[in-house]
């Protein structure tokens, strides 16, 4: 075999691959996603846009394995995820670093802590915790305000620690779910600056939104969704 | 680190809904205590039924006066060469005194005033199977009466009755300790799921970067189990009192009826109510869990 199929084989086996995956709500009319096959490999940064309802979110669902599909299959880091067992799903998740428009984080602890608990709530030790965690909160641009509390930073700097606790467990994949939509435009570029650095690091960067601003300036691949299909798939594409 | 995280989760959990902690503790002591006094009443039947099964003879009471010595004859003749019969024993009046002394040595003025004449002399007899009471009464059903024999007594009936109202206390202690359980199991599943939802945010983000579904659910399960614990460990000092203030206390003059409690099995009950605690309780906060924490 070449060392030109071998690296083929590496380097663009998917890390999400979608099978004609259909979802249909229990007692919905009509399907949220409807035969969909899409395929990102490793190091990729891919947008979904679309409108309200066009089945973005039924996609995060699915790749978190929040929901299982009615139909087609989902591979994500080569498991098999719509079939997993459900005492396998944690272990999963791991692999997954998420970010969502509200940021989720904890109220009565510390950026610093907020990182932390991710860390030790996945049986790591505080000694890890320690290391690793300053060194992130650095990497998001939050050095120095490791011990504030949530609602003592902005928008932008929640999220950052948002993306802190997402990354610091370096996973294969980091999910966006309308990260900037609560966010004013310049520092939803701060966000984009910042997930476009985690990109850079081999991290595959996978962004609902609907912010069409972003998506024009970051000339990434981009998947529209709408009415449940894929409608359209630009390698460098613009919101159109 | 993990064990001192859920432990201190456990114990900020358990002081957060203190008032219903402390209810959740009190119904499982009493469903628990109940239980193990149901526990140990059963044990109590079957021991005493071998202790007195073990002793159980037929009484045949001869009539206190006018008994002729050939009437006695006659009856002793017959129990010789029964086959249904064991043993026998001859109780003269002077022996059915002291007996009789014996038995109510609490009350002084009923033998001050009970003369041996006026007991009745009796024969006592160990059948060889016990249950044959009915074959043997049969048999001498013809001296009663005119013929010397007053009446024919089985001191198996009488225990037997002893026994029923034992087992009836201890039906009653069961049928309470399940009511009293599942009391209790409401207030874990009630307890469980506030702890659940003032922990939901913790609750959202650990599902959402893989913590571990036990890592999840311990800290609830586990308070559930400690109240569980703390619950066995009140009932059993309540039954330890009870032993001490109630069957060595204000039972004792029943010794000679009620066999003594033994402290083995009064110990014994510390290890199996804290299991049925522990168990009961965390295969409750298990499942109020599996429908308020999907994966």
């Amino acid at each position: 075999m070449g060392l030109a199929s071998q690296l083929h084989r590496v380097d663009f086996r998917p890390v999400i691959a979608l099978e004609h995956v259909t979802k249909t709500y229990p007692k919905a009319q009509r399907p949220s996603l409807n035969d969909v096959s899409v395929s990102i490999e490793k190091g990729e940064f891919v947008f979904f846009i679309g409108p309200s309802g066009s089945g973005k979110s039924t996609m995060v669902k699915l790749l978190l394995r929040e929901i299982q599909p009615t139909k087609g299959k989902i591979i994500v880091n080569n498991r098999e995820v719509g079939n997993m067992r459900s005492w396998r799903i944690p272990n999963f998740r791991r692999s997954i670093g998420c970010v969502f428009q509200d940021f989720r984080l904890l109220p009565n602890r510390t950026a610093y802590e907020n990182v932390a608990f991710a860390l030790e709530v996945i049986g790591k030790t505080q000694a890890v915790a320690r290391r690793v965690v300053p060194e992130v909160l650095e990497l998001v641009g939050l050095g120095g305000k490791e011990h504030r509390y949530p609602q003592e930073l902005s928008g932008g700097e929640q999220q950052r620690v948002a993306v802190a606790r997402a990354f610091v467990n370096r996973p294969l994949i980091l999910l966006a779910d309308e990260p900037t939509g609560n966010l004013d435009p310049d520092t939803s570029i701060e966000i984009m600056r910042l997930l476009d650095r985690i990109n850079r690091t081999g991290t595959t960067v996978v962004m609902v939104t609907h912010d069409s601003n972003i998506v024009n300036q970051m000339r990434r691949r981009v998947v529209e969704i709408e009415g449940g299909k894929i409608v359209r798939d630009q390698p460098r594409g613009v919101y159109g | 680190m993990r064990l001192k995280y859920v432990l201190s989760e456990v114990a900020v959990g358990l002081w957060r809904n203190v008032t219903m902690t402390i209810a959740m503790m009190i119904t499982m002591a009493v469903s628990l205590t109940l239980l193990g006094a149901s526990v140990l009443l059963y044990l109590q039947v079957n021991h005493m039924r071998e202790v007195y099964y073990e002793k159980v003879e037929v009484t045949i009471f001869l009539k206190a006066q006018d008994t002729t010595q050939s009437q006695k004859d006659v009856i002793e003749a017959d129990l010789k060469q029964d086959p249904l019969v064991e043993t026998y024993d001859f109780e003269t009046k002077e022996e059915a005194y002291a007996r009789f002394k014996e038995i109510y040595a609490s009350a002084p003025d009923l033998t001050d005033l009970t003369k041996p004449e006026s007991l009745p002399e009796s024969f006592r007899v160990k059948l060889k199977n016990p249950d044959a009471f009915d074959a043997f009464k049969e048999k001498y059903q013809k001296y009663v009466g005119g013929e010397g024999i007053d009446t024919i007594v089985d001191q198996k009936k009488l225990v037997e009755k002893v026994f029923s109202v034992l087992g009836s206390l201890q039906t009653l202690a069961l049928i309470i300790a399940i009511v009293q359980g599942v009391a209790a199991l409401m207030l874990v599943i009630n307890t469980i799921q506030v702890a659940a939802y003032s922990k939901r945010r913790e609750v959202a983000v650990m599902k959402l970067v893989g913590a571990s579904n036990w890592f999840i659910q311990a800290p609830f399960v586990l308070e559930a189990v400690a109240a569980g614990l703390i619950g066995a460990i009140i009932a059993y000092g309540t039954l330890v009192l009870a032993k001490i203030y109630v069957f060595d206390g204000a039972l004792e003059p029943l010794t000679a009826v009620l066999t003594p409690v033994p402290w083995f099995n009064v110990h014994m009950m510390l290890p199996l109510l804290a299991g049925a605690g522990a168990l009961v309780s965390s295969v409750t906060g298990w499942f109020a869990l599996r429908f308020y924490i999907r994966v």
